[in-house]
């Protein structure tokens, strides 16, 4: 098999130099366009953010993360992550082994609505939360009632931010686990292991990648969701903000240097996510082609 | 690794290795019963949280519009302003997954096919868009873009304004469909077999001919798909848009604006109106791209 790079003439009646490449010219013309679109949509808007943040120094950086608001933002962020995280991760283990090991009716409907959330607007997630436990809202009279404040408050946030995070562990398991089969975990149970057991020893090793996979991009979307929890949160300051949010009062007040020195801790999260992605997904493959 | 269960298990497993289908023969004549355990309580849990998180929350929207009368559903959703943010984010959306296409489709390509030093960095990046929270990339556009910024300098001497315009709006849409489209078309690109080049090749076709002719109708399904996911994601984004775009309404107002706008106006059955309107487009987007994953299996499985 010629591999790209090699013979480019052609001659055709030579059957053994096949024409399977671009002439040079026109490979160099590819890529100068792919790597100038690829470097004008991501490359300079990744370095953007980091120059940004330390134009006016290291000292002001530091002031800008170490700022009351903005570590009360930390913490609102780490919590909702903290508690969708862990809720999304028995849900996805949950719903990929009733998908994956099991056949019944319906199963590509359910596929889907596990989908949606992945496929809504942002704005339309955090609506739908006001819908129901807004003042106007179908339990608005209950919780106001019992002075449970759920919307405008860290409660909203984390559901909100449990809504759009739902997907992500279950669509990473789900192929994964449907590619592995129930060939190990049906040997274990003839060997005698019972159900918990098999699943503990046999199936959870095989997924682990696609575990730390899905909880990583779970953990990223949970962190940087802005538009959700913008309907939800109050913009109380200090109280409901969570990092993005802060970052767009910085923004808006023109404060751009501590702006960017909040946000570019989320692009730190960003590339960490996409260091660990790219490992999960390597050694995803590897397992699956090794089956 | 993974015990004495996990290893035993594997060398059974060699043992009695059948291939799917034939397993699945096996099963489906016989009738046997699928013996793992678990099915209830998985299953159980699965149901109760979708409903919980999903159904019930949905169903919210469609219930609140069902409480507008007919002519009021009308007003909300067919007003001037809100036309006009339906034409904006939806035009501008349809441009922005189509550039997407175009420069997504060579960015695979370049990707896949040919050598590039640091390929494996520019290939991780490609997720960035994924991967960055919506107001951090919301904030960079607008800075570059503004008159003064990096890229903006030098599309001001032109007359060309990119920020507080629909043209930055096209571009924050540009970014966050980036994606999809590469990484829809990358895996089908890696498995096509060069044996079908080959053969056209030595029939006699050129470079030019091979690609329009054998290559790109097995590009078409996923191309269409990742063009179906980037308009997606491109007509419901909020955070990466609000900070470049004008937002004013008739002008350069997205329709998510629209939505939080007419709730901080207490206008609930309006936002709520104007929000199944984009959801019936969301289910409607889905479907379709349900059909095309399908269409492509099935043109794979050839």
């Amino acid at each position: 098999m010629h591999l790209p790079g090699g013979p480019t003439r052609n001659t055709k009646k030579n059957p053994a130099e096949l024409n399977l490449t671009e002439p040079a010219p026109v490979r160099w013309f590819l890529t100068a366009i792919a790597l100038a679109f690829l470097a004008l949509f991501l490359f300079v808007p990744l370095a953007a953010v980091f120059v940004q943040a330390l134009e006016k120094g290291t000292e002001a950086y530091l002031a800008a993360i170490a700022e009351p608001d903005a570590f009360a933002a930390v913490r609102l962020t780490l919590i909702a992550a903290a508690v969708s995280v862990p809720l999304n991760l028995v849900f996805g283990v949950a719903a990929s082994w009733a998908i994956a090991k099991f056949d019944f009716p319906g199963k590509s409907l359910l596929i889907t609505l596990i989908d949606i959330p992945f496929s809504v607007s942002p704005v339309i997630s955090g609506l739908i939360f006001v819908l129901l436990f807004g003042l106007q809202g179908w339990f608005g009279e209950w919780l106001s009632a019992n002075s449970i404040k759920i919307v405008f408050a860290v409660p909203g946030i984390i559901l909100a931010t449990v809504f759009v995070t739902f997907p992500f562990v279950a669509r990473e398991l789900i192929p994964l686990m449907q590619s592995q089969g129930r060939d190990e975990e049906e040997a274990a149970l003839v060997l005698g292991a019972g159900g918990l057991k098999s699943f503990l020893r046999v199936t959870l090793p095989n997924i682990k990648w696609g575990v730390l996979y899905g909880v990583i991009l779970c953990n990223a979307r949970a962190m940087g969701e802005f538009g959700a929890v913008s309907v939800v949160s109050g913009h109380i300051r200090g109280a409901t903000n969570t990092i993005p949010l802060h970052v767009e009062i910085l923004y808006n007040e023109y404060n751009f240097t501590a702006a960017f020195a909040v946000a570019s801790l989320l692009a730190l999260l960003a590339l960490v996510t996409l260091a660990v992605k790219s490992l999960a997904e390597w050694k995803v493959r590897q397992q699956i082609s090794a089956e | 690794m993974g015990g004495r269960y996990a290893v035993l298990a594997r060398s059974t497993c060699d043992l009695v290795r059948v291939t799917e289908r034939e397993k699945h023969r096996m099963f489906n004549s016989a009738g046997k019963r699928n013996v793992l355990p678990g099915f209830g309580l998985t299953m159980g849990y699965t149901l109760l949280y979708v409903s919980l998180i999903v159904i019930i929350p949905l169903s919210a929207v469609f219930f609140k519009t069902a409480s507008l009368s007919w002519e009021g559903f009308v007003e909300a959703v067919g007003s001037a302003r809100v036309l006009a943010s339906y034409r904006l984010t939806f035009g501008i959306a349809l441009f922005a997954a189509l550039l997407n296409s175009v420069f997504g489709l060579l960015s695979a390509w370049v990707l896949v096919r040919y050598r590039l030093p640091g390929k494996r960095i520019v290939d991780a990046l490609v997720d960035l868009p994924f991967a960055l929270p919506t107001a951090v990339a919301g904030i960079t556009l607008a800075t570059l873009y503004a008159p003064s910024g990096w890229l903006g300098r030098f599309l001001t001497p032109f007359g060309i304004k990119v920020a507080y315009t629909p043209l930055g709006i096209l571009v924050a849409m540009t970014f966050i469909g980036l994606p999809f489209v590469v990484r829809t078309v990358q895996p089908v690109l890696e498995e096509l077999e060069t044996e079908l080049e080959e053969a056209a090749s030595c029939l006699g076709a050129s470079r030019l001919q091979t690609f329009t002719r054998v290559i790109f109708p097995v590009l078409l399904p996923p191309l269409l798909t990742g063009f179906a996911l980037a308009f997606a994601r491109a007509v419901g984004e909020y955070g990466s848009i609000i900070f470049i775009a004008g937002n004013m309404p008739m002008v350069s107002e997205i329709t998510p604006l629209l939505i939080i706008t007419k709730l901080e106006q207490f206008d609930y059955a309006g936002a709520t109106a104007i929000a199944s309107v984009m959801l019936a487009a969301s289910f409607l987007i889905l479907f379709v791209v349900n059909i095309l994953q399908w269409w492509s299996r099935r043109y794979s499985e050839k």
